[in-house]
């Protein structure tokens, strides 16, 4: 069983976590372009890497952010949103 | 070792049959680089050849022909997709599977089986009945069918799925198929080869050089090749290739598992899938049970398989045939599924010239192995987009044009 660490109830089974995708940047909805709105949306950083990903513990409904690397599949860290990583 | 078997074994006269030539060294420049030996790649490469007269084509793999997701899907054809788009293109596709082992001279084992979607819910049996009229308005045949039909075509599932998720109704396609996936990759191989297309194996592409805006040459793990034309046809590397241009994409990587049981006597033949408990199962020429279920939750560039996937698919699978609870899996593996927001391929030119993309391809990309072939080749030689495929062009995301195919193309393969 692969194991996650949650900020608030520590270490528990990654089928208890949902993935929510990367951690983006949004840009101002009101000055910047279509084109760039449609990358916001749409777009994502698809090559395989080291990438912050929000991530969310349903029994507890917590949301946090993780470091993974997406090609070895390996949680480097965790950390609610706002505070330090762990 | 019989002395006459032995001698035919090192006999000149009889030299041991290859599907393809040995190729040296790669040569300087080419018309076109084809990225990716899978179907889809070897497809585009052999109507390249045999209709557009364009011989002087290398197409690439960083590791061997059909190693990809060619040779890791679940070998399901069918053509009862949701949009008119959808329909329209993997309807030609199925046409074309249908003469294509005659096209190559080589058994693909095409086996027409009739596919089920089961419908477990009042608004799947919508889903169902909406399917069906589009389909039946583009032509293919498709039609909603009752628990009753349902029991007399598989008489050992148990339609109740132990009280908790009773079936209601299917949507059933009677020319859903299953074909052997590695002769696909090896006629279009072996077809290509034959017409002059050189297909070199391990040869990993390391960069695409682009000199304003305009595709110039491939760097190699073999050395650099001069080309206007590159074809990115990478299913699960797609991303990295992108990169390689500069041009972003809504591509996201997720593994999709699939199984095999042990082989047993035939009892099951038609293709069965279901949507709510997101499995699908068919039984192979061998007597396997090919069973797959629905993608990894989260993103990962590897083809590692995991327990949770057998464990839920076995789960879900003993609802629908509960006698299965003493066959054993026999093997288990994974292919990296290039997942796009709406379901929908993303094919064709792309704002760099000279390089075209089939991609975008997820779970959905084996039955389309020879439309996307043919519309590909055109849009090389051509240098303009097959109007089969103008609606999965990249441009679709940024212009807010997406072709949503998720009703019919999830878990239903």
């Amino acid at each position: 069983m692969k194991l996650m660490p949650c900020p608030i109830n520590g270490w528990r089974p990654v089928s208890e976590f949902q993935y929510r995708g990367e951690v983006r940047e949004m840009p101002d909805p009101a000055s910047c372009t279509d084109a760039e709105w449609a990358d916001y949306v749409f777009n994502r950083t698809g090559s395989p890497g080291i990438k912050r990903e929000w991530w969310c513990h349903i029994p507890s409904n917590t949301w946090f952010i993780a470091e993974r690397d997406t090609a070895a599949d390996r949680v480097l860290r965790t950390w609610a949103y706002g505070e330090a990583a762990q | 070792m019989p002395l006459r078997l032995l001698r035919f074994a090192i006999s000149k006269v009889y030299p041991e049959p290859r599907m393809f030539r040995r190729h040296g060294e790669l040569k300087p420049s080419y018309d076109a680089v084809i990225i990716g030996a899978g179907g889809h790649g070897l497809a585009a490469a052999y109507y390249l050849a045999r209709d557009y007269r364009m011989t002087n084509v290398a197409v690439l793999d960083r590791s061997y022909i059909g190693g990809g997701n060619t040779g890791r899907n679940t070998a399901i054809i069918r053509s009862n997709y949701l949009t008119p788009e959808g329909v329209a293109f993997y309807d030609e596709s199925v046409k074309l599977w249908q003469d294509l082992a005659v096209d190559f001279d080589l058994n693909l084992f095409y086996s027409a089986r009739g596919h089920f979607t089961l419908a477990h819910t009042d608004a799947s049996v919508r889903t169902m009945r909406l399917r069906a009229e589009v389909n039946k308005h583009f032509g293919v045949e498709s039609e909603l069918v009752s628990p009753d039909e349902i029991q007399a075509a598989c008489p050992e599932m148990d339609l109740n799925c132990g009280g908790h998720t009773p079936v209601l109704g299917a949507l059933y396609h009677k020319p859903g198929a299953i074909a052997r996936h590695d002769a696909v990759a090896w006629g279009y191989g072996r077809g290509a080869d034959q017409r002059g297309v050189e297909i070199h194996q391990q040869t990993e592409v390391l960069g695409i050089d682009v000199e304003s805006g305009k595709v110039k040459g491939v760097m190699t793990s073999r050395g650099y090749i001069f080309t206007r034309k590159v074809l990115s046809a990478a299913a699960g590397y797609t991303p990295r290739l992108l990169d390689m241009v500069g041009l972003r994409s809504p591509i996201c990587v997720h593994p999709l598992q699939a199984l095999v049981t042990e082989p047993m006597k035939a009892w099951l033949d038609p293709i069965i899938v279901s949507g709510s408990l997101h499995i699908y199962v068919s039984q192979s020429a061998r007597g396997e049970l090919v069973m797959g279920a629905s993608l990894d939750p989260y993103e990962v560039h590897s083809t590692r398989s995991t327990l949770d996937f057998l464990e839920g698919l076995a789960m879900h699978m003993l609802e629908l045939f509960p006698f299965l609870s003493e066959v054993k899996a026999n093997r288990q593996w994974a292919g990296m599924a290039d997942m796009t927001p709406d379901f929908a391929p993303i094919m064709g030119t792309t704002p760099v010239e000279g390089f075209y993309v089939d991609a975008g391809w997820g779970t959905w990309g084996f039955k389309a192995t020879p439309v996307c072939g043919k519309t590909m080749s055109y849009t090389l030689a051509n240098d303009r987009n097959h109007p089969l495929i103008t609606s999965f062009n990249l441009a679709r995301f940024a212009n807010y044009e997406l072709t949503g195919e998720k009703g019919a193309a999830s878990v239903g393969h």
